[in-house]
């Protein structure tokens, strides 16, 4: 059974990994799980705090049930400190109704989208 | 198809975040019946959920003595949304969202809600209550749009 808070949203969760861009360099992969919506700033900029700030960033919402405005400035919030610290951020397992949503709102100039995870991860070599 | 011309569905959502998922499920499975494709479906859904966010984070101010309408009126061609509210109201549309100000520090990363919902359905048209509150958003999502 999903873990769920009183506010009948699935809890967001966030996995900090470190992952090989495949021509030796590292990548910090961000896994986001559950809802993003105004409850997920822990995951989503805390889950940065802890990250490296030396590699690119890849943001994984292939696990992300449902996503809303304030998820998304979240993960504005979260680019913005990115690009402060001259990360590279893409951007991979959305639903193509959120890839809309995201292009709609401007995210695509900030961070590139793509459908998997190779190919996500390409894109930093 | 389930004959679903005239039909009226009526929920009522505490003001708590989280409940718009009530609202944006009710919605899916009455257009489901009236036929919109799974695209339209989706772009409704989250109109839908950011209408309610808004009712409940604004128009009742997290007030959960107080209740969220979401009223659903199908048609032939279409089907008609009301969100309904305690609040007074919005008295301007907010500006377009501009990424550039957002990531620059120049403005709230928040306040998409009003341009998604614009943007994701037909009609989308705020009203304010006419004793200053009771306020709604009405939406519309056509059956015949092309998906694009």
């Amino acid at each position: 059974m999903n873990e769920r808070n009183n506010n009948m949203q699935t809890e967001a969760k966030a996995q900090v990994e470190q992952i090989s861009d495949g021509n030796g360099g590292q990548v910090t992969a961000l896994r986001f799980s559950g809802d993003m919506s105004s409850n997920s700033r822990d995951a989503v900029l805390g889950s940065y705090e802890h990250a490296s700030k030396g590699h690119p960033v890849l943001l994984d919402f292939s696990k992300v049930d449902y996503i809303n405005s304030s998820g998304i400035a979240l993960v504005i919030q979260m680019m913005m400190e990115a690009a402060k610290s001259g990360q590279k951020v893409a951007v991979f397992g959305l639903t193509p109704h959120f890839e809309k949503v995201f292009t709609m709102v401007g995210i695509t100039k900030y961070a590139s989208l793509y459908r998997d995870q190779a190919t996500a991860v390409a894109s930093f070599r | 198809m389930v004959k679903t011309k005239g039909t009226a569905v009526e929920v009522r959502l505490p003001s708590r975040l989280g409940f718009e998922k009530v609202a944006m499920g009710t919605a899916e499975s009455v257009a489901r019946l009236m036929g919109f494709p799974a695209e339209r479906i989706e772009d409704l859904k989250t109109a839908i959920a950011e209408a309610c966010i808004n009712a409940i984070e604004h128009g009742n101010k997290l007030n959960e003595q107080l209740s969220v309408g979401v009223m659903l009126c199908a048609s032939d061609d279409q089907l008609e949304i009301k969100i309904v509210d305690n609040g007074g109201g919005i008295s301007k549309q907010p500006a377009k969202p501009d990424i550039d100000r957002k990531m620059h520090g120049e403005e709230d990363p928040r306040g998409m809600g009003m341009f998604l919902i614009q943007a994701l359905v037909d009609e989308a048209e705020w009203v304010k209550g006419t004793k200053g509150d009771a306020s709604y958003v009405r939406l519309v999502i056509r059956l015949d749009k092309e998906t694009e």
